[in-house]
């Protein structure tokens, strides 16, 4: 059982993963769109003077782009299913649901890794930011976790597209409050007392702080642990949810309603 | 009615325009329309403003009219884009096409509802961002910062003019409105003063919508009068002028081209 799923899981989040690269949109725009972000953000700190926070901000910024490739796909991808006819087919299937929708929102946060990398190499190449990692292989670990935190976040997004067809407005609305909630760039004590207690209950607040440590010398690896936690419970509610609305939408009848 | 006389013209400018826009937007409920354009335009503003702050450079007056105004780049290309690409979708770009209507109203008039999107989405985003960051506006320059957002939202959908033509021949529409999008934000002085950008960037951003507008703007707010922006905003409105021509010029050609190979169906 545990088996079949995890293939399930890997094939199709393999699957996904090639179809979402020859993409446009998911692939190619993935990868540019938040690199005019970081641009702008790299711009304005190179302005601000300071090489330290320079640096700080090549590797804030190159967190950026792993939401952008999850949020906005991730809220609309049902609904293309939707429009394709072939959610109906998704719900029907005897596999779960939910196991189905994960490798989606995977395959994204997966090229949000190349937005990452892409953003890094964007820092130096562009504007000669010399970021050199202290814990390189540490570093990758902590990319990937926080990739896997959001593409679980995106799971969660992606399932209210269910039973709400305008979910898929969801993602693009929460594109910049998670950039600036999560301390990706600015620090999260900057920001007013009351944001604190969200930013903790976010998976990519502690990815981007891992992923910092591991940059720059910290300890990451409480970050990390406490980013794997949130993400598989984002993974168990998400799971609820998409029952629930599963289920909903079932009874409603408004599954295929475009 | 003559389809080429003054009187179907003008019909299928306003009406023509408004029905364009409400097929365009007509589905949007508020659960769609408040996340869209009101939520993500202030907290972009958001994000820079603090951004700005922990660079050390810039002040929240700086960010929000800029973001403010850049934002009106969002119904203005994606919806001059989708006036053809929208067509596609749902069959009805060759009908359209092979109706003797005038193409300057039918295309300026689907122009003109986007222009005034535009303009209401900066607004709203400027007085929401303000309130927020604690900038103070003087009652005094809303008026003439109300012309100089029209004006950058004419000159933007002039600019998405063009990029609409170009759907006559590119399928992905909402990738190239995004990319041109992400260049006005990087050029046009959004965030980085043009002073501080390197020679040939200010080059290019003095050529894009918005540059002269949101300079015009940032004066208006530091309590510039009429007299210190005119050629500023008599600049941005020469740009959208011509970035309009070139627009209506690309959108005659490619029409002829698209039908010449026979791609308007499939670009």
């Amino acid at each position: 059982m545990l088996r079949g799923s995890l293939r399930l899981v890997l094939f199709g989040w393999w699957l996904q993963l090639k179809m979402r690269s020859r993409s446009a949109f998911d692939g190619l725009l993935a990868i540019v769109y938040p690199m005019f972000f970081a641009t702008s953000v790299l711009l304005m700190y190179r302005e601000g003077g300071s090489t330290s926070a320079l640096v700080g901000a090549a590797v804030g910024a190159s967190v950026l782009g792993v939401w952008s490739a999850v949020a906005t796909t991730a809220s609309t991808s049902l609904q293309s299913e939707r429009r394709l006819g072939t959610l109906e087919l998704l719900v029907a299937a005897p596999t779960p649901f939910p196991l189905l929708v994960v490798p989606m929102t995977l395959a994204m946060g997966t090229i949000g890794l190349y937005s990452l990398v892409a953003t890094l190499l964007w820092g130096k190449f562009a504007f000669g930011i010399p970021v050199s990692l202290e814990h390189p292989l540490v570093f990758v670990l902590a990319s990937v976790v926080t990739a896997i935190g959001i593409s679980l976040m995106g799971f969660l997004l992606a399932v209210t597209a269910v039973r709400y067809r305008g979910a898929w407005a969801l993602g693009t609305a929460f594109e910049f409050p998670v950039w600036l909630v999560c301390g990706f760039l600015v620090p999260v004590a900057s920001l007013p007392d009351w944001v604190a207690p969200i930013s903790w209950l976010l998976p990519p607040t502690w990815g981007a702080a891992a992923i910092r440590d591991a940059a720059f010398g910290g300890s990451p690896w409480g970050d990390i642990a406490l980013c794997l936690l949130l993400s598989a419970g984002y993974g168990v509610v998400g799971t609820w949810l998409c029952g629930r609305l599963v289920t909903s939408a079932r009874t409603n009848a408004t599954l295929a309603l475009t | 009615m003559n389809p080429g006389g003054p009187a179907s013209s003008l019909r299928i400018f306003f009406v023509g325009g408004w029905m364009s826009y409400r097929a365009l937007f007509g589905w949007l409920s508020p659960w769609i329309l408040i996340p869209t354009f009101l939520v993500e335009p202030v907290f972009q503003i958001l994000f820079f403003a603090y951004v700005g702050r922990d660079a050390g450079v810039g002040d929240d007056s700086f960010y929000l009219v800029g973001n403010a105004i850049q934002f009106a780049s969002i119904p203005c290309l994606f919806a001059m884009g989708n006036t053809i690409a929208g067509e596609r979708y749902a069959s009805t770009l060759p009908l359209i096409l092979v109706s003797p209507a005038r193409r300057l109203p039918l295309f300026l008039g689907r122009a003109l509802p986007v222009i005034v999107n535009g303009l209401l989405c900066s607004l709203i985003a400027l007085g929401l961002g303000a309130l927020i960051l604690g900038v103070t506006i003087p009652l005094s320059s809303v008026p003439l910062l109300v012309v100089v957002v029209a004006v950058s939202a004419f000159s933007c959908t002039g600019l998405g003019m063009a990029a609409a033509a170009l759907a006559l021949r590119v399928r992905e529409t909402a990738v190239l409105s995004n990319l041109i999008m992400g260049v006005l934000l990087i050029f046009c002085g959004v965030n980085v003063a043009l002073s501080a950008l390197p020679q040939w960037m200010e080059s290019v951003g003095r050529v894009l919508p918005f540059t002269h507008g949101i300079e015009a703007a940032r004066a208006v707010v530091a309590g510039a009068d009429w007299s210190q922006v005119a050629g500023l905003v008599g600049t941005e409105v020469l740009i959208g002028v011509v970035y309009l021509l070139i627009g209506l010029v690309m959108l005659h050609y490619l029409e002829i081209e698209s039908r010449r190979r026979s791609t308007l169906d499939i670009a």
